[in-house]
C-alpha cells in the first residue's frame, strides 16, 4: 500500500468515527508521538520526536524528481537569514520569520491566513543574527520562542496570545532562537546567550498556562554532581546555551538536548575543569527535568565547538543485537554512536581532518592535542558540521549530514572579563586563508561572487554507514552550505548550500537526480508534505520560501 | 572530472609550504622593507607620543586608521615623515622632534600595521611609480586603471583603497603566493574541443565565470568540459625592479583609490 492509500484509508477510517471536527484539527501529543503514520505532515522541528528527518511520502521519486515545479513563493517581509523551519499541519504551515513574526500559510498555494508580530525588548541581545528557527503545535496552540527570552502561545486558528512566559533575563542577553520541543502537556525551550557568559538550562511551560514544570541548568551549581568540574565562580557565567531543538523517546520518556560551548568562548585556560554540561548531550527524564545521563563530547573546549547538532535516534542492530542508539555528527569533527538508554559510547570516528584531539579513547573522551598558538586548529571554529539538521533513512541504514572540509582557523586567546549581558569571548579566530588578506567564509553569504573559493573550505553531503562511521559515499561542493537534510520513502535526499542551488539526491548512492537555481543561500533544511494527494517540497532560499511539486 | 580532489592534495602541500614562506619571507625582502627592529621601536615611541590623540589602535582621529594605512590622503613614507616633523596645523597635530631613526621607527610601526611580527613595506613617491608602472615595470599591458589598459588580470583602479603597502608588495615580488584565489587562471576545454584560457571571475560547483584572454565574459557549465583547471600559479612574473622603483610603484598603487 503506498502513501496515498494509505492516507486515503486514514481518511475513511477517521471519517467514520463520530469525532467532532474541532478535535480532528488539533495536533494532540499522540499524533506527534505517532506521526509517523501521517506522512502528510510535518508536524515538529525535525519531522518526528526520532528526529530522523525522514519522511514516509514516496509520490515524488527518483524516477519523476525531475519534473518537479515550483508551486508557489512566499517573500519574506524582513531582511536577513532566514532558518525557520516550517511546521504542517492538515494543509496549513505556521512559518516564522525575523525576529518574532509568526505566520500561518495556506500549504497548496502559500496564501497567508493571519500573521503576528511580535515587538521584542529594545535591548534583546544575540551573537550571530536575530533568527528564529520556527514554532511547536500542540492541540490548538502554537508555540514561539522569542529574542528577549519569552515563550508565547498564540492560538493556531486565529493567531492571538494566549500567554506568555518570561523564559531568561533580557538584560543578562538570555535569548530564545530555536523552535520549541512539546512533549506531552509541556513546551520545552533552551535559552541561548552562550557568548554573552550565560548560565544555560532548559526549561519546561505547562502548555495551557505557560507556568514553569521544571528547569535544568545546563552547569550544575554548588552540591550539584558535576559543579566540580568549575573552578570559583565560572559556573555562573559559564555558557553552555541550548539553541537547537532537542529530541523525545517515547519509551523510555527521555528527552535529549544537544549543549553549547562553555563561556568565555575561546580562552579555555581561564575556566579550568571539562566545564559540565557544555559540549554534551543530556538525557532527561521529559517529566521533571531530572537528568538521567549524559555524555561531553568535548570537555574544556577552547574551539566554539558547541554540541547543538539534532540527537538523532535510530533503533538498529549494533553487533547483531537490536539497540536503541543515537547517531551524533559533532562539530568538533567526530561522530558518534552512543547507546541513548544507557549513555554508553559505542563508537566514535573522525569525519573530517582533525588536529585538536588525536583520537577517543574508549571511553569516547578526546585526547587533546591543542595546538601551537599562530597554527591553525582543524576543524574550524563553525565547526565539521553544526546545527544543521542531518537526516536518518531507516530504507537505506545510512546518516547524512552536511560537513564542512579543509576549513581550518587560527585561534588567539585572551582574558575576558564578565559583565552581564556583554560579549564574554575569550579572544577570537581568523579563517586559514590561502594568502595574506584573502577573503574568507563568514558566517553567511555577503556576495554573489564567492571569492574565498574552495581553498578555505568547502561542504560535502556525507551519506555515513554508522555501523562503521566510514561514508558510503560524499558529493563535494564548491562553496560551504548551513543546509540541512530530508529523505523520504522514495530513497530521496533533499538538501542546498550557500550558492543556493536545491538539489535532490538519490539517498543509496549519491547520485544527482535534480537541482534547481534558487538565487539566494539555503540554510535550514527542506520538509515535505502532502495536501489533497499531492506531495510538496518546501525549502527556504534567501528571503523566499519555495515549494516544489509535481506537475498537475 | 573532479577538481575539487586534485586542488585539495595541492592544497594540503601548500599549507605545508606557507608556514615555511611566512618564516622565509622576512629575510628574503631584504631592504624593499623596514626591521623588526624599527616596527619595535616604533611599538614604544607610538605608545609614547602619538597613542594620546591617535589612540591605542590608531583609529581615533576621524578620517584616518594609522593600523590599516588609511590616511586622508595617500602617503609616501618621505611625506609621512614631513608630516610628522612639522605637524599638521589645520588638525592641530604638533609637530614632532623625531631623529631620522626615530622617524624610520614610526613609520616602520605604521606601515608593519602596528604588528611587531608585522612586515612594514617602505612606499615612495606616486609619481615616479605611475611612470615605472606604465613604462619599466611593465603593469599596464595586463592591468588597467581608470578605464585604460587592458582588462585581462584585475582592475587597479580602486586598489588603493583595499590593499594595504604590505599586501601591494607581497604581491608585486611573489605574485604566485599572494594572487586571491578568486583570480586564479583557469584552463577549460570544452567537448566541442574549444580550449579557453581565462581568469576566474566566480565559481561553483557545477558552474565557472571568467573573462578569457580576449576579454569575453564567459560562464561555462562544468558538465560541459572536458577538462577544467584551475592554475595555482600567476600568469604575474615577480618584478626585477629596484627596492627603491617598488616602493615607488606601491606609492602609485595605493593613489588609485577609484572615483572619488
Amino acid at each position: 500500500m503506498n502513501t496515498t492509500q494509505r492516507g486515503m484509508l486514514l481518511g475513511c477510517l477517521l471519517g467514520g468515527l463520530v469525532v467532532p471536527n474541532q478535535l480532528l484539527a488539533q495536533v494532540s501529543h499522540e499524533r506527534i508521538q505517532t506521526s509517523a503514520d501521517e506522512p502528510q505532515n510535518w508536524l515538529t522541528y525535525n519531522g518526528s520526536y526520532m528526529s530522523q528527518r525522514y519522511s514516509g511520502l514516496d509520490q515524488v521519486t527518483v524516477s519523476n524528481v525531475d519534473d518537479l515545479e515550483l508551486k508557489w513563493m512566499l517573500q519574506n517581509q524582513v531582511v536577513g537569514a532566514w532558518q525557520s523551519n516550517p511546521i504542517v499541519v492538515d494543509g496549513i504551515m505556521y512559518i516564522t520569520e525575523r525576529p518574532n513574526d509568526v505566520m500561518a500559510v495556506d500549504a497548496v498555494t502559500g496564501r497567508v491566513f493571519w500573521m503576528y508580530r511580535y515587538t521584542n525588548a529594545p535591548n534583546a541581545t544575540v551573537c550571530c543574527g536575530a533568527n528564529n528557527r520556527g514554532v511547536a503545535v500542540l492541540d490548538d496552540k502554537v508555540f514561539m520562542g522569542t529574542l528577549d527570552a519569552h515563550l508565547i502561545a498564540l492560538d493556531a486558528i486565529n493567531g492571538q496570545p494566549l500567554w506568555k512566559t518570561e523564559v531568561g533575563d533580557v538584560n543578562r542577553a538570555y535569548s530564545i532562537t530555536m523552535a520549541p520541543l512539546v512533549v506531552k502537556d509541556k513546551v520545552i525551550v533552551g535559552v541561548g546567550g552562550g557568548e554573552f557568559g550565560i548560565r544555560g538550562y532548559i526549561a519546561a511551560y505547562d502548555a495551557d498556562t505557560g507556568k514553569e514544570a521544571w528547569r535544568f541548568y545546563t552547569i550544575p551549581g554548588p552540591g550539584e554532581p558535576g559543579h566540580e568540574t568549575w573552578e570559583g565562580d565560572d559556573w555562573e557565567h559559564g555558557g553552555a546555551s541550548v539553541w537547537i531543538t532537542g529530541s523525545y523517546d517515547p519509551e523510555l520518556n527521555l528527552t535529549y538536548w544537544g549543549v553549547g560551548n562553555p563561556g568565555p568562548d575561546w580562552n579555555a585556560d581561564q575556566r579550568p575543569g571539562d566545564n559540565l554540561y557544555s559540549d554534551t548531550v543530556v538525557a532527561l527524564d521529559a517529566d521533571t527535568g531530572e537528568l538521567k545521563w549524559h555524555f561531553q563530547f568535548t570537555p574544556n573546549d577552547g574551539y566554539d565547538y558547541d554540541s547543538v547538532q539534532v540527537p538523532v535516534l535510530v533503533d538498529m542492530d549494533w553487533d547483531g543485537v537490536p539497540r536503541n542508539l543515537m547517531l551524533w555528527a559533532n562539530r568538533n569533527g567526530y561522530f558518534y554512536v552512543l547507546d541513548r538508554v544507557t549513555g554508553e559510547f559505542l563508537l566514535g570516528k573522525p569525519f573530517v581532518k582533525v588536529n585538536w584531539s588525536s583520537g577517543l579513547d574508549e571511553n569516547g573522551r578526546p585526547i587533546p592535542t591543542p595546538q601551537p598558538e599562530g597554527s591553525p586548529t582543524w576543524p574550524g571554529n563553525q565547526g565539521g558540521t553544526n546545527w544543521y539538521p542531518p537526516s536518518y533513512s531507516p530504507r537505506t541504514g545510512l546518516f547524512y549530514f552536511l560537513a564542512w572540509e579543509d576549513y581550518a582557523t587560527i585561534y588567539r586567546k585572551e582574558v575576558s572579563e564578565y559583565e552581564p549581558g556583554r560579549p564574554y569571548l575569550g579572544g577570537g579566530f581568523r579563517v586559514l586563508a590561502p594568502a595574506p588578506g584573502a577573503p574568507t567564509i563568514g558566517i553567511g553569504r555577503s556576495s554573489p561572487i564567492n571569492n574565498w573559493t574552495d581553498e578555505v573550505g568547502h561542504g560535502a553531503v556525507i551519506a555515513l554507514d554508522p555501523r562503521t562511521a566510514e561514508p558510503r559515499w560524499k558529493l563535494d561542493q564548491f562553496d560551504v552550505s548551513d543546509s540541512g537534510m530530508l529523505t523520504t520513502a522514495s530513497d530521496l535526499l533533499f538538501t542546498g548550500g550557500r550558492e543556493g542551488y536545491f538539489h535532490a539526491i538519490d539517498a543509496r548512492n549519491g547520485k544527482l537526480l535534480w537541482k534547481a537555481s534558487l538565487g539566494a543561500q539555503i540554510v535550514m533544511a527542506p520538509v515535505t508534505f502532502m495536501v489533497n494527494g499531492r506531495q510538496y517540497v518546501s525549502v527556504i532560499s534567501g528571503h523566499t520560501l519555495v515549494t516544489f511539486g509535481l506537475p498537475g | 572530472m573532479r577538481p575539487c580532489i586534485l586542488l585539495s592534495a595541492l592544497w594540503l602541500c601548500f599549507f605545508s609550504l606557507l608556514a615555511v614562506f611566512e618564516e622565509g619571507m622576512a629575510q628574503s625582502l631584504g631592504d624593499h622593507q623596514y626591521t623588526s627592529a624599527d616596527i619595535e621601536a616604533g611599538a614604544r615611541l607610538y605608545a609614547a607620543e602619538c597613542a594620546l590623540c591617535h589612540g591605542p589602535t590608531g583609529d581615533l582621529v576621524d578620517g584616518v586608521d594609522l593600523r590599516l594605512g588609511q590616511f586622508r590622503q595617500p602617503l609616501s613614507d618621505f611625506a609621512l615623515r614631513q608630516l610628522i616633523t612639522t605637524g599638521l596645523a589645520e588638525a592641530r597635530m604638533p609637530g614632532f622632534d623625531f631623529d631620522s631613526t626615530e622617524l624610520d621607527s614610526i613609520v616602520a610601526f605604521i606601515r608593519s600595521g602596528f604588528d611587531p611580527d608585522g612586515i612594514a613595506a617602505r612606499v615612495g613617491n606616486a609619481g615616479r611609480g605611475r611612470a615605472l608602472f606604465e613604462g619599466k615595470g611593465g603593469c599596464a599591458l595586463c592591468h588597467r586603471v581608470n578605464g585604460r589598459g587592458p582588462r585581462t588580470a584585475p582592475d587597479l583602479s580602486y586598489i588603493g583603497a583595499i590593499r594595504t603597502p604590505t599586501a601591494l608588495q607581497r604581491i608585486l615580488l611573489d605574485p604566485e603566493t599572494a594572487i586571491l584565489p578568486i583570480n586564479r587562471p583557469v584552463r577549460a576545454v570544452t567537448r566541442a574541443g574549444e580550449i579557453i584560457n581565462g581568469r576566474r571571475l566566480n565559481e561553483d560547483t557545477y558552474t565557472v565565470q571568467l573573462i578569457d584572454s580576449e576579454e569575453r565574459l564567459r560562464s561555462l557549465l562544468k558538465e560541459d568540459l572536458v577538462e577544467f583547471q584551475v592554475s595555482r600559479s600567476s600568469t604575474m612574473e615577480p618584478t626585477t625592479l629596484s627596492s627603491k622603483e617598488i616602493a615607488d610603484v606601491i606609492g602609485y598603487l595605493l593613489s588609485l583609490r577609484g572615483l572619488q
